[in-house]
């Protein structure tokens, strides 16, 4: 056995896997019901197990038919872009608008190709002026400006 | 004539201060992001849904509907002076709006782009003015059987219309369907695939998705390729046609407008396919093909009236049968609903003022981005000259700003970052995200009305092909897929797709 066409390969896998996911999480869980009368498992283990042979399907085809390489993860866009965006979800009580920002802002021009302090921060107070003007005048959005300590 | 009276009521209000005003934020708007590459109308018009929430119903719809055509407008712009496609679907017009520019022709080049588009937009309104209350008319006697076969032929009809391989794109739905399944079940109130995680139990919102799917993971993808944006920008002379540009312009821009407005119906089609669509037709069609790619005026006219023809007409699905053709259409009923309004074919007749203010509106749009887009043109030049590292952390602002204020919950923003993750990885692996977002939002809808078809018919699911209309949407599925697995017709669909990504 020799895998072909990666891109396939692991394409495959991941339906495969989490059509197995869906599926058996759902029959063992909820209530399978008849077809008259479905129950709240019915619908999706009939599409947890159509997507495991959709991914079965994938997977053969991978082995047999010659296909291109997954490119490389270039991880850093990936992890800074997505830390950034968790982060200011969760700081956004505490530390408002002005914490929340700066760590979005901050973390996401990590991920990419230069970072230079002085434009960021330039950038950064632009964008929170921007925000509180549009977002918390105009458009009355319950967001605090400042970390909840002072305000 | 009804259509007429209709269309007058649609004026009347949609000529009001107030939303003359929305159509003209949305068309600047649209034509903002349709210059700017990376960023395009699904994440803006995501971004802006939590805002609509403050306006009524019909400004909503058509500031809405003005980012999306007026995005296909700024796209070619910057296709034909910098050679650089704002949007996707105007990756065609580079190729030769672009060679046009650099024989110092960019005038007749954006001009054709804006007449063809003007009189794609104009014809595609009047269709959905025509064909809309028909089939609305039908689809009030659609029962569950026929919606749920309506709703697998459209699936089935996005993923043939999809890039790349079939089945991906179908395992990519049946992916979409099942994270549409997650939350409470309506029949039993039983909490699905949820974990145990309060904020899950009135499932994932779509913004959330499509803002990860289209936006973060653009913005990730961007970031790896490095910034190689020059902009030569063209001198632009004289905007105006010759009677030999003319000549050879209008025939094109009659298939162009054909073939986008046939092609925007089906789901899954719109705007990129259409205008890829027309070239190819113009390609064939021409005298002298070998013309194309070197500035032929055709390339620019057909591709261009194709696109904006293509962007209009999968209204008419959205507002007769409330199912969406494609990421906007579907933002589109997210719209509606976070107003109360239940997209289907009654729509038409509770609301008149709103579906035809909504028409209305898209011709007034259309006019004011042919006004707007020819004076302004230098302005939206000097705009892609803004490096790319100011710009994404802007857009992750606002995303991250837009997702937030959905519920003032920090799990969606979490979510919606996972998505982005996840989008990340299926681009790597060549599965494409739009089929999967369809299935997310037509997912609660079909298991709906597959249930009730069953408990109709007593669980006999011969039901669906004894119905006509049913039987005749579930042959047509069957019928497009066996023709494209059919190797001759695989081998065509593969040599369409491969002249996109050259």
């Amino acid at each position: 056995m020799k895998i072909k066409s990666p891109k396939d390969f692991w394409s495959g896998l991941m339906f495969v896997a989490s059509g197995l996911f869906f599926a058996i999480w759902a029959i063992t869980h909820y209530q399978m019901g008849t077809a008259v009368r479905m129950g709240p498992a019915y619908f999706p283990t009939m599409l947890g197990a159509l997507m495991v042979v959709l991914g079965l399907i994938i997977l053969a085809g991978s082995l047999a038919v010659e296909g291109p390489k997954v490119p490389p993860f270039i991880f850093r866009p990936l992890v800074f872009i997505s830390i950034g965006l968790v982060l200011y979800g969760y700081l956004m009580k505490p530390l408002g608008l002005v914490g929340a920002t700066a760590a979005l802002v901050y973390v996401g021009a990590l991920g990419g190709h230069e970072f230079r302090w002085k434009e960021v921060t330039i950038l950064y107070v632009v964008l929170i002026i921007f925000s509180w003007l549009v977002f918390v005048k105009g458009l009355s959005l319950p967001f605090p400006l400042w970390p909840a300590a002072y305000s | 004539m009804d259509v007429f009276a209709n269309l007058w009521l649609g004026f009347t209000v949609a000529l009001t201060l107030q939303n003359l005003f929305y159509a003209f934020v949305g068309c600047i708007l649209g034509t903002l992001i349709g210059v700017l590459p990376g960023i395009g109308p699904v994440a803006t018009i995501a971004m802006l849904l939590p805002i609509t929430f403050n306006l009524n119903p019909l400004s909503a719809l058509i500031m809405l509907a003005g980012i999306y055509y007026g995005a296909q407008y700024g796209g070619s712009t910057t296709a034909i002076l910098v050679n650089i496609p704002g949007e996707s679907s105007s990756v065609v017009t580079c190729l030769d709006g672009y060679q046009m520019a650099r024989q110092g022709r960019a005038g007749p080049a954006l001009a054709t782009a804006a007449i063809g588009s003007f009189f794609a937009g104009c014809v595609a309104t009047l269709i959905i003015a025509v064909a809309a209350p028909p089939l609305a008319e039908v689809a009030l006697k659609f029962g569950p059987s026929e919606y749920f076969s309506l709703m697998v032929f459209g699936l089935i009809a996005a993923t043939v219309l999809a890039h790349g391989s079939l089945i991906k794109a179908i395992a990519m739905v049946v992916w979409g369907l099942l994270f549409g399944i997650i939350g409470t079940d309506v029949n039993s109130g039983v909490l699905r695939f949820t974990f145990d995680v309060p904020e899950l139990s009135d499932g994932i919102g779509f913004v959330i998705v499509a803002m990860g799917m289209f936006g973060a993971t653009e913005i990730i993808l961007n970031l790896e390729q490095g910034e190689k944006r020059e902009v030569f920008a063209a001198k632009v002379k004289n905007l105006w046609l010759t009677m030999e540009d003319f000549k050879a312009a209008w025939p094109a821009v009659l298939r162009g407008t054909a073939l986008g407005s046939c092609l925007g119906i089906l789901p899954g089609g719109g705007a990129l396919l259409s205008s890829f669509g027309a070239y190819t037709v113009e390609k064939k069609l021409a005298k002298h093909p070998e013309r194309f790619g070197k500035g032929a005026i055709e390339g620019v006219a057909g591709p261009e009236a194709a696109n904006n023809a293509g962007a209009q007409t999968p209204f008419i699905p959205m507002l007769t049968l409330g199912i969406p053709g494609n990421a906007v259409m579907a933002l589109m009923i997210g719209a509606l609903m976070i107003q109360g309004i239940a997209p289907g074919p009654q729509v038409m007749n509770e609301k008149p003022e709103l579906f035809w203010g909504l028409i209305a509106s898209m011709w007034i749009g259309n006019l004011m981005l042919v006004v707007l887009n020819l004076p302004l043109i230098g302005m939206w030049v000097k705009l892609l000259t803004v490096p790319y590292r100011y710009l994404f952390p802007s857009i992750l602002v606002f995303m991250a700003i837009g997702v937030y204020s959905l519920s003032n919950n920090p799990f969606d923003v979490l979510i919606m970052a996972i998505f982005g993750v996840l989008g990340y990885i299926c681009s790597k692996l060549e599965c494409e995200p739009a089929p999967m977002i369809l299935g997310f939002i037509l997912g609660p809808l079909m298991e709906e009305n597959l249930r009730r078809a069953m408990l109709l018919s007593r669980g006999d699911p011969t039901v669906f092909f004894t119905k006509p209309i049913s039987a005749a949407f579930m042959i047509a599925s069957l019928i497009l897929l066996v023709v494209v697995a059919l190797p001759a017709i695989r081998k065509k669909r593969e040599e369409a797709f491969a002249e996109e990504t050259k």
